[in-house]
């Protein structure tokens, strides 16, 4: 698609001045009808959503800097102010802070589409890196968000995240003390999270446009897997717009009304009442839990009885998907063409969904109430403690075992040569 | 011609001449970015204003028998226990019970003022406030992970690594401290 001829012909005379000069409306035009495969399915239309997600935060999170104050003793009373007496401020903290949680739904959904269809495979190693950067990012950012209404689990939040990097052996210490400005989380912590929390979204943004860039080098990926030669672009291809723009759009509006039962109906139902306390840094709410979008690597980070062994099984976690890759030795990109393979992807989905539902309990609380089951080592069983341990073991082992063994190890099914392929010879068939 | 008769010269002499240059101007480039960066990176380091907060002093006529009181010590809680004969005999008698982090109660108290605790109350696993009176030692249950400490403040169970931490004091007087 790199070499995508462009259609473009200056109408008016200005356009020809501008064409000369700065051929932007000619790369506006290019893009828009850039060949497309024309076997995309919905998962496909999480791009633009995302994209549209970020500018959401970004606009919603300029708005709401006018009126934040980002210090310790008026920060929570800022943020209320913002909901009590600005103008719309309600509605526009409401789609800042659910923003986030749509924005991470929709992250989440995109990364599976790409594990699922092999997206991540060559030529296309380098949007899945940037998009492990991307999804890093937006991480670090939300977490950052989290901290600046000030309440008690932004607070406590914030000790036990930073004090992670505590755990790091030599220099830990070293490095929390830096990180927090202080001896604790208090002021500067605030006031530094605020100015990154308003840089990163922007650095994403600059990760987007390489993300983009590497895709349209390495050409788009489809439902079937199948690079599309230059010869059949005909036939498998359509022009992204009219047809991707409406599809995209259709997706969008969808997600939009999702958003807004949010926003309108529920806007704290994934929030947390205890961030509605002013911070004290004299007392832990009884229990503190991470936004819901990061309680699977919460809960690996518990699982670990090593205190610095949690934080590495934690980041590796995500280094993982970096490597990725690189550990599949598989050549077929698409599981609809790997049955078992299929599979073990489903069993990794729901490993993921429980990891996050363990990441919300306490790791001694019993998973089937009232049964109590043997202790194994330092847990009982039949707890939650244990229930992570198992779900973080199949986790790597989906990425360090079953992956790179499986694509030596399986019969895929027939390949079909072309993106047009199936639907013909499905015809051919029935004909 | 001008220019083949530099290009003749050039050989492998002049060509290590500019590698020199290049090399030399790279360094230079470099070490100048990393001193210029370092301010930048240092600025988040604790202010001296921060550094200046550093130590309080507390009345310990405030607390009775069997109470703690909890103030904030440089962004933190710092815990000021009395302790019962009981808990004292109870932290001495487990001195050489199989402990994570050993340490003797003597070390973690004054002689001559072994009812007065005083503590860090900041969870050494990844910093929540414990809360006193709960766990199965007598002293402290931290509430985000579960390390339990015994009333001595040494760590018992739990993913915590290390004893509750003793900040640096001294007696001023009988019944006043500096903390920090
Ligand atoms: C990647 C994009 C972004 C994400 C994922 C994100 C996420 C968050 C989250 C989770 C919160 C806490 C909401 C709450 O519970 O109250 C927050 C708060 C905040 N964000 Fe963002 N944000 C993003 C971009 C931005 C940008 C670009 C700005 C400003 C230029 C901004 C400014 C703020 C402000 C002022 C607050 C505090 C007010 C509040 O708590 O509602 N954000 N952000
Ligand atoms: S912070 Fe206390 S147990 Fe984790």
């Amino acid at each position: 698609m790199s070499d995508h001829e462009s259609t473009y012909v200056p109408k008016t005379g200005i356009e020809r001045w501008l064409d000369e000069r700065l051929p932007i409306i000619r790369f506006g035009v290019d893009y828009a009808t850039i060949p497309t495969p024309r076997n995309l399915n919905y998962w496909w239309t999480f791009g633009g959503i995302l994209a549209l997600c970020l500018v959401i935060q970004i606009v919603t999170g300029i708005v709401l800097a006018m009126h934040y104050t980002a210090s310790a003793d008026h920060a929570f009373d800022s943020v209320e102010r913002i909901m009590r007496d600005v103008n719309w401020g309600w509605a526009i903290r409401y789609v800042h802070a659910n923003g986030a949680s749509m924005f991470f739904l929709a992250v989440y959904i995109h990364m599976a589409r790409g594990l699922y269809y092999g997206s991540y495979k060559a030529p296309r190693e380098m949007i899945w890196l940037l998009g492990c950067v991307i999804f890093l990012l937006m991480m670090m950012t939300a977490f950052m968000g989290y901290v600046l209404p000030w309440g008690q689990m932004s607070f406590h939040g914030a000790v036990v995240i930073t004090n992670l990097l505590g755990a790091i052996p030599v220099v830990g210490p070293g490095i929390l003390t830096w990180i927090q400005g202080g001896f604790a989380v208090d002021e500067p912590t605030l006031k530094r999270f605020f100015s990154l929390h308003y840089l990163l979204p922007f650095v994403i943004f600059g990760v987007v446009f390489l993300h983009l860039w590497a895709l349209h080098q390495s050409s788009q990926n489809n439902p079937v897997g199948v690079l599309i030669p230059k010869e059949r672009r005909k036939q498998d291809t359509l022009p992204f717009h009219p047809y991707f723009t409406v599809k995209d759009g259709f997706a969008l509006v969808l997600f939009l009304m999702l958003f807004s039962v949010f926003v309108f109906f529920m806007p704290n139902a994934l929030g947390h009442a205890d961030n509605y306390i002013p911070a004290n840094p004299l007392q832990t709410p009884p229990h503190i839990v991470p936004e819901w979008y990061l309680l699977p690597f919460y809960a690996m980070l518990r699982g670990i009885p090593d205190k610095f062994g949690g934080v590495v099984v934690m980041f590796a976690s995500i280094g993982l998907l970096f490597a990725l890759p690189w550990l599949d030795t598989s050549k077929v990109r698409s599981m609809r063409f790997r049955p078992a393979m299929r599979w073990f992807f489903i069993i990794l989905l729901v490993v993921y969904f429980f990891l996050g539902w363990c990441g919300a309990h306490l790791p001694d609380e019993p998973v089937i109430p009232g049964v109590d089951g043997p202790d194994l080592f330092d847990g009982n069983l039949n707890s939650y403690l244990w229930l992570t341990r198992f779900l973080t073991a199949y986790y790597f082992g989906y990425f360090l075992v079953i992956t790179p063994w499986m694509g030596l190890r399986e019969t895929p099914l027939p390949v079909p040569e072309y993106v047009s392929s199936p639907v013909l010879s499905h015809d051919e068939k029935n004909g | 011609m001008a220019e083949e008769v530099v290009n003749a010269h050039a050989g492998g002499d002049e060509h290590s001449r500019r590698d020199f240059i290049h090399i030399a101007a790279g360094a230079a480039a470099v070490g100048g970015a990393a001193l210029a960066a370092w301010p930048l990176i240092d600025q988040m380091s604790p202010a001296a204003d921060t550094l200046a907060l550093a130590s309080i002093e507390f009345d310990l006529s405030k607390v009775t028998e069997g109470q703690q009181v909890v103030v904030k010590f440089r962004g933190k809680p710092l815990f000021v226990r009395y302790r019962t004969p009981k808990e004292i005999a109870e932290a001495k008698a487990a001195d050489h019970a199989d402990l994570k982090d050993p340490e003797p109660d003597s070390a973690r108290v004054k002689a001559g003022h072994e009812q007065y605790l005083i503590l860090i109350g900041s969870c050494t696993h990844l910093g929540c406030v414990p809360t006193f009176g709960a766990g199965e030692y007598g002293g402290w249950f931290c509430p985000c992970h579960g390390s339990q400490y015994d009333t001595s403040g040494r760590i018992r169970k739990g993913p915590a690594p290390k004893n509750l931490v003793v900040p640096d004091y001294t007696y001023l007087s009988a019944t006043k401290v500096k903390v920090g």
